[in-house]
């Protein structure tokens, strides 16, 4: 965030630097299930964000003092790779990391249905290979899918995208740019059904006009990338032909008799 | 369609299931009288319940399953069974058909065996109890093991038993199934290569169509060359 910049960003046309009107989405690609070793996987790439999630569990939790006996946990890790910015960043967890991979938790953990495993902890790790602005909302994104992909039960597929001010206009999802030298920021996840807001920060300064306008096309956003998300597991899970052989069925008493 | 017969609809997490008069069953919630999804899985509607048969995720003890689990630690009195779930099970020396001293628990079940046993109890916050004690239920000696998701047991095992009773039968091996998606299998080593390939045939295509074809024709194929 700049703050005060001239560089112009936004051309008279309302046409963005890289091409984009200013509420349009970056081009975006999802795929589930890429992980063998997994529970579950998705990787999401936004504009030239490349962001890969994986989930493990839910599995016995350690530290043993960090189970609680009533519900799951949830623990993110959010990682961004040595080579996934300019600059060589100094691998291992800062305090922008931290702070982000708390923040990615304690959303996903009101969207799944934690009380169905007490004492366990469900482990979601996401890794930035390369970033380009908007990680935290494109490692979200992609963190539902891979908490679908590895059947947990949730309430439903968490979609995140940012919405940002750029030469006093509101735009949405920005870039690299637009977010060093735009003059705020503004990521949103939400439950595109209900509208509830799971994970919203303000970087820089909006009028209550600017926020309102801002949360609107967040949200019609979020009902974007919704439909990529479920479109990427139905690729995954697509049933060939899609007609039942024989129904799965409790099994027969005697069936472990020897033959 | 009727509301009864069986489509194979892949549900996500969050997709409406019914509004109207249904009750809700295994996998799914109710947000403001609706019937939604909780998770991945195929809907299926039985007697007025709608659930969702989950297509993975890990196995969650209920009692009565027949588990196959590995011994992973021993007690004085007791042995931890790891039952291939996120929770560990301890097996009590008064639930296994053998009279064992206090402290002599090693001579029975050494850590690293195998041994089929049936779910005891699970309490609320999943606390899992094994037992031995009943008909059948013995430690495993010798053969391997597969692992596959719980999920697909109810594929391997088929209609009434059919596909398991179809690899029992070609291969000549004896198996038991895990609900906890465990299998034990012992006989020939080239028959339990082939019940292996057949079984990672129906893990890997448990949602395909004439999967009792293919794994027949499979099946046939092998044992062909082999005569």
């Amino acid at each position: 965030m700049g703050g005060n910049s001239d560089m112009k960003l936004i051309d008279e046309n309302g046409i963005r630097i890289d091409g984009r009107k200013v509420d349009e989405l970056r081009p975006i690609k999802i795929e589930a299930g890429v992980l063998k070793s997994a529970d579950g996987s998705a990787y999401v790439e936004i504009g030239k964000n490349k962001v890969l999630a994986a989930v493990y569990g839910p599995r016995e939790c350690h530290p043993r003092h960090m189970q609680n006996p009533a519900k799951a946990i949830v623990q993110c890790k959010y990682n961004m790779i040595s080579f996934s910015v300019s600059d060589r960043k100094r691998p291992g967890p800062d305090r922008r990391s931290v702070e982000i991979s708390k923040l990615i938790s304690e959303a996903m953990e009101y969207v799944v249905f934690t009380e169905n495993y007490p004492r366990t902890s469900i482990d979601v790790y996401i890794e930035v290979l390369q970033a380009n602005a908007g990680t935290r909302c494109a490692g979200l994104t992609a963190a539902a899918v891979a908490l679908a992909d590895a059947g947990i039960p949730m309430k439903d597929i968490v979609p995140a995208v940012a919405v940002g001010k750029v030469n006093d206009q509101v735009v949405l999802d920005l870039n690299k740019e637009e977010d060093n030298y735009g003059q705020a920021d503004l990521p949103i996840a939400m439950i595109p059904r209900t509208g509830e807001v799971l994970l919203m920060q303000m970087d820089g300064h909006l009028t209550q006009a600017e926020f309102d306008k801002a949360l609107e096309m967040g949200v019609k956003a979020c009902h974007e990338i919704y439909e990529l998300q479920k479109d990427a597991l139905r690729r995954r899970y697509a049933i060939v032909n899609g007609e039942t052989e024989e129904e799965p069925k409790e099994p027969a008493e005697d069936v472990n008799e020897e033959a | 369609m009727n509301k009864e017969s069986m489509t194979r609809e892949l549900v996500l997490p969050g997709d409406l299931l019914d509004a109207g008069d249904m009750k809700p069953g295994e996998g799914t919630y109710v947000h403001d009288g609706k019937i939604f999804a909780a998770m991945l899985g195929i809907k299926s509607v039985k007697s007025n319940f709608v659930n969702v048969i989950p297509l993975g995720g890990r196995y969650i003890p209920a009692p009565g399953d027949m588990i196959i689990g590995k011994v992973i630690d021993i007690g004085p009195s007791n042995w931890l069974v790891d039952i291939y779930s996120p929770y560990p099970a301890p097996l009590h020396v008064n639930e296994v058909p053998w009279r064992v001293e206090f402290g002599d628990t090693a001579r029975y079940l050494g850590v690293g065996d195998t041994l089929l046993a049936k779910v005891l109890s699970v309490d609320e916050t999943k606390r899992v109890q094994v037992t031995m004690k009943e008909q059948g239920l013995r430690k495993l000696q010798g053969g391997q093991i597969v692992e596959i998701s719980h999920s697909k047991v109810p594929r391997v095992i088929g209609k009434n038993g059919s596909m398991i009773q179809m690899i029992k039968t070609y291969t000549n091996c004896r198996i038991f199934i895990g609900q906890n998606g465990r299998i034990w299998m012992d006989g020939n080593m080239e028959d339990m290569v082939h019940a292996m390939r057949a079984i990672k045939m129906i893990d890997e295509g448990a949602q395909t169509l004439k999967l009792t074809e293919r794994v027949k024709e499979f099946l046939e194929s092998v044992y062909r060359k082999e005569e």
